[in-house]
């Protein structure tokens, strides 16, 4: 089956458990044991506090919606998904943010709004892929 | 850093022969046409030169070696559109110490027809964390921090739609832009949505073009042709790459450090401009930009564009040029801020013309508000 949207490439080595996480669906982030921080995108050295021994959690996959912007076109010649469709970035309980698309909900900036509570939806790519959408939290399935 | 306060002079500034939709030239073509044209400007040969600075796909090695030059000093900071402004200063600094004589800025892109291009790709971390969501393009980005901005302090879409407004009364006295006709902020919210909260007339052009500066010792300025600009200040920052990292959406920190950096050894205030040139590749860039800068509080930017303020014959003109928005935008755009800053400085804008401009603020960014650059340029000492 032909794709809708481009897969994550590549994968580097210190986003493993992040992307094995959320096949089995979990949302795994980083967080570094001498600050306690969880951050994200992986890396191997704390943002924060620049410490290396880094550890992985299971997050809540709750969130706000930090902010948004609505596509009319597609920009991006890979991405095969109808528009008019929701960019999102959301901030997880937990503190980092992170892109991605809000779904389960009509795409009209009078309807949608910065803050409004999130949940996680995974969306199985291929075996290997799964993607953390998120919708409005509450929301049917 | 006082030491480094007039120490240069821009003494050249043009652009490629054409401006616009060119398939017939390469980007390599628009790099020597501008170098070629600056360096005329200022009075000086090709061979006069001795430091090549460029940012984008073109290497400093390759400006150099198309133009038949030996440069005993190059640099490539690639960190975005605001690159060129940031090389100000690193030309600056090296001019400053005599590690070269003659330094040109350069820069060439074929943006609108790709001629000469090499085709971009995602690195690891937007191919692995943004690619899959539909990120791709600066507007799909841009909106988020302009979205935020509206959800924190207010501001409207008729408020972005000023900007484009007024920065097009420019463009209509420059016969070098790109888009000439009236707007109205009508216009601007009823022209096609491309992504909220971004209609078509809040996004900048997507051109051709080329634009070089030339700058060398203030003792050395007075032998060329042109009445030299003084670099007064210079400042640079970065502060992210990825957008989720950037710490408050609606501030840019690179922003507020460059500018307090050029501010601090120019030794002015906010007070002290009489035209600003900001890099304008959304309508909500320059607000923004002028709140980080500290030239108001956060949330009151866009009211710099009220009233006709930032127009011809307003209090504070703005993007003289026609901006990003109608003049023209390759892609790199920050090498035209500084030309049309030097042309202020040097009375030679006609109807354009700011009257009695003498200092002149250029601030640019770099991708997503994630690096900046800022000029303090002056015909006087």
């Amino acid at each position: 089956m032909e794709l809708d949207r481009p897969l994550p490439q590549p994968i580097t080595p210190e986003a493993k458990p992040y992307w094995d996480g959320l096949r089995e669906h979990k949302l795994m982030l980083p967080r570094c044991r001498a600050c306690g921080r969880a951050f994200f995108y992986p890396r191997v050295l704390c943002p924060f506090c620049h410490g290396q021994d880094i550890e992985w959690f299971q997050a809540s996959g709750r969130g706000r919606l930090y902010s948004f912007e609505i596509a009319y076109q597609t920009i991006s010649r890979t991405f095969k998904v109808k528009p008019p469709y929701v960019l999102a970035m959301i901030e997880l309980t937990e503190g980092p943010r992170m892109m991605s698309n809000l779904v389960g909900i009509e795409p009209d900036p009078k309807r949608i709004a910065c803050d409004m509570p999130v949940e996680i939806v995974y969306h199985k790519m291929t075996d290997e892929i799964t993607l953390p959408l998120f919708q409005p939290a509450g929301a049917a399935r | 850093m006082k030491a480094l306060s007039n120490s240069v002079c821009i003494v050249g500034a043009d652009e490629s022969d054409e401006l616009g939709t060119l398939p017939h030239k390469s980007q390599l073509s628009l790099h020597l046409e501008a170098v070629r044209n600056a360096v005329r400007d200022a009075g000086l040969k090709v061979s006069d030169v001795d430091g090549v600075f460029t940012a984008g796909q073109h290497s400093p090695a390759t400006i150099g070696e198309a133009l038949g030059i030996v440069p005993r000093f190059v640099d490539g900071t690639t960190v975005g559109g605001c690159s060129f402004i940031i090389m100000v200063g690193h030309a600056m600094l090296a001019l400053h110490h005599g590690l070269c004589d003659v330094a040109v800025v350069s820069h060439g892109e074929s943006g609108r027809s790709g001629v000469g291009v090499t085709p971009r790709r995602d690195t690891a971390l937007p191919g692995q964390y943004e690619a899959p969501f539909g990120f791709g393009g600066a507007p799909t980005y841009f909106g988020m921090i302009t979205t935020r901005h509206m959800h924190e302090y207010g501001t409207t879409l008729e408020d972005w739609a000023q900007v484009a407004v007024s920065t097009r009364e420019w463009a209509r006295l420059n016969p070098k832009a790109r888009n000439r006709e009236p707007i109205t902020v009508g216009d601007v919210l009823n022209s096609r949505p491309v992504c909220y909260p971004f209609n078509l007339l809040n996004i900048c052009l997507v051109t051709d073009a080329g634009g070089a500066v030339v700058l060398t010792r203030a003792d050395r300025a007075r032998d060329c042709a042109k009445k030299p600009v003084f670099v007064r200040g210079a400042g640079e920052a970065t502060e992210h790459v990825m957008l989720t990292q950037m710490k408050t959406l609606t501030t840019s920190e690179a922003t507020r450090l460059s500018g307090a950096k050029a501010f601090a050894m120019a030794g002015v205030g906010h007070g002290d401009f009489n035209h600003i040139m900001l890099y304008d590749a959304f309508t909500s860039g320059p607000p923004i930009m002028l709140e980080s800068l500290g030239f108001c509080k956060p949330g009151e930017g866009v009211r710099f564009f009220d009233n006709g303020r930032s127009t011809p014959g307003g209090s504070l003109p703005i993007n003289t040029n026609g901006g990003g928005l109608s003049y023209t935008h390759s892609g790199m755009y920050g090498i035209f801020p500084i030309i049309e800053a030097t042309r202020q400085l040097r009375g030679e804008c006609g109807a354009r013309q700011v009257p009695n401009c003498k200092v002149s603020l250029v601030n640019g960014m770099g991708g997503m508000l994630s690096a900046a650059g800022t000029l303090v340029l002056s015909n006087e000492r």
